[in-house]
């Protein structure tokens, strides 16, 4: 966790997903994963991301992320639809390793079931998880 | 193994001379063949960019380097090495193998003729005590392992040799493509050769562990990024530079591999495996290394299923990366011989997703050349 960073307002998963409520919509989020993720996985290569229309389910995978070094799944923090992809990633997938919570976001999704935020912890709390791991 | 950094408190691994420097820079280290090793500093793709468009410092000092020297060297190392190290003159470097009875790969080494009757060899880290032992067994005293200080030192890119020059006198641009000198630097001797692992021109020096700080601070302030074992594996992967574990190994003989040029069978003399690949050379191949780029997005790793469109598999990679030169998916495997064409199209099995892959004529990425 040394030099990554975690934002205070957003929410996280234990698999190191984020998820930011924002815009007019209450329901949508934006999903991608942390900044400590991205500093594990190393130079992101290819995403593999769910198409607008997908129906996502907290806690179960929904796409991969390819780096250099490895491969890692990708899963949903809450259960919804996929508004929208980050098309930019298709070309610059290093905006994920650049802006991990900016122009390297990965989904937006339409809540369906709330339950899975429940369950979310905030900055402090994935920060002590993170790095009890 | 560098016998002088015996293993430390982290789990038995070595460590390297200059690890505090390789801290410094922001290396992530990982354990390869027995060592801590930087892994990656400013990012895999950076540290590759880097040396395919400017220059790049790799601490390969967890390769093995063992000394034969006197009357006898020559003809002991040809004994075990299938190369005719009696063409080698003095001053040059030449790529060989050990090879057992069965002509499969034991380890792929480089082999410096120095002045003197002296012999540098340069075994792989995962294979260092085996082939030391090896040397002993024909040398018995003869062989001597460089006697651990010493750190090795990559240096490549197309502003390499400007650098090294720079850094470590004007004469090396004078060089030939694996032509090896010694010097004497601020007091340290240095053994150099024009030698690398990367596609890329430069240079590898050996440095006395003393005046190695000063020579890594020398060349990272002369421009040289750090480059960590991730870029080392793409870097020569786009090359085409089999890697030992991977694409060659025991079960595998030179002449499948592609690496015939590392056996010499015409002066008649024995060494280990000469029989075999007497044999092999004669014998139709049934499967040869073959090198395969994807043209669809995934990333065929080391251990995929290379399959015919459709159906059954052919084969399996050897290695497997992707290639931030070309942007593109390349791996490396040992297909059956009607199947290793250029143009040949194949399967990669990426995690159950079919990646088109084409066999492709080697190496992947060539240095543009000065004209």
């Amino acid at each position: 966790m040394t030099d990554t960073t975690t934002p205070g307002d957003l929410l996280y998963t234990p698999s190191h997903e984020w998820l930011r409520r924002d815009g007019d919509n209450p329901d949508e989020a934006t999903v991608g994963i942390t900044d400590f993720a991205q500093d594990q996985l190393g130079d992101v290569v290819y995403l593999d991301l769910p198409a607008p229309g997908t129906p996502v389910a907290a806690g179960e995978v929904c796409g991969e992320i390819e780096s250099t070094k490895t491969v890692a799944e990708f899963y949903a923090p809450v259960s919804g639809e996929v508004v929208a992809t980050n098309g930019e990633l298709a070309d610059t997938p290093e905006l994920v390793n650049e802006s991990p919570y900016g122009e390297g976001w990965l989904i937006r999704v339409r809540i369906t079931d709330g339950a899975g935020l429940e369950g979310m912890l905030d900055a402090a709390g994935y920060r002590a998880q993170a790095e009890a791991s | 193994m560098g016998e002088s950094h015996g293993p430390g408190s982290d789990g038995g691994l070595h460590t390297l001379t200059l690890r505090d420097r390789h801290e410094v820079a922001g290396s992530r280290f990982a354990p390869f063949a027995g060592w801590e090793m930087p892994l990656r500093y400013a990012g895999t793709v950076r540290e590759h960019e880097a040396v395919r468009e400017r220059v790049g410092v790799f601490d390969v000092s967890h390769l093995g380097r063992v000394w034969l020297r006197g009357p006898r060297a020559a003809s002991l190392l040809r004994s075990v090495t299938t190369f005719d190290v009696n063409t080698l003159e003095v001053g040059r470097a030449h790529y060989s193998l050990y090879c057992n009875e069965s002509g499969g790969i034991d380890d792929d080494v480089l082999i410096y003729h120095l002045p003197g009757e002296r012999w540098l060899i340069v075994h792989n880290a995962a294979n260092a005590d085996e082939d030391l032992a090896r040397l002993q067994s024909v040398a018995g005293d003869d062989a001597a392992e460089v006697t651990g200080d010493t750190v090795m030192l990559a240096v490549q890119g197309p502003e390499a040799i400007g650098l090294l020059s720079a850094v470590l006198g004007d004469g090396l641009a004078a060089l030939a493509p694996r032509d090896c000198v010694e010097l004497d630097w601020a007091g340290s001797p240095v053994l150099f050769a024009r030698t690398g692992y990367t596609g890329e021109d430069g240079g590898e020096c050996i440095v006395e562990a003393g005046g190695a700080g000063a020579l890594w601070d020398a060349l990272v302030g002369g421009g040289a990024t750090p480059v960590g074992l991730g870029a080392r594996d793409t870097l020569r992967l786009e090359a085409a530079l089999p890697l030992h574990g991977n694409d060659i190994d025991g079960t595998t003989h030179p002449y499948e591999a592609g690496l015939g040029f590392a056996v010499s069978l015409d002066d008649g003399a024995p060494f280990t495996g000469r029989e075999a690949l007497v044999e092999a050379k004669a014998r139709a191949r049934s499967r040869r290394l073959c090198h395969l780029m994807a043209s669809g997005r995934g990333v065929p790793r080391a251990g995929f299923a290379v399959h015919e469109p459709g159906g059954a598999a052919v084969a399996r990679l050897t290695s497997g990366t992707f290639s931030p030169s070309l942007r593109l998916g390349i791996g490396m495997a040992y297909l059956p011989v009607e199947l290793a064409s250029p143009g040949v199209t194949l399967e990669v099995d990426v995690r159950g997703r079919a990646l088109p892959v084409e066999v492709v004529r080697r190496p992947f990425y060539r240095k543009a050349r000065n004209t």
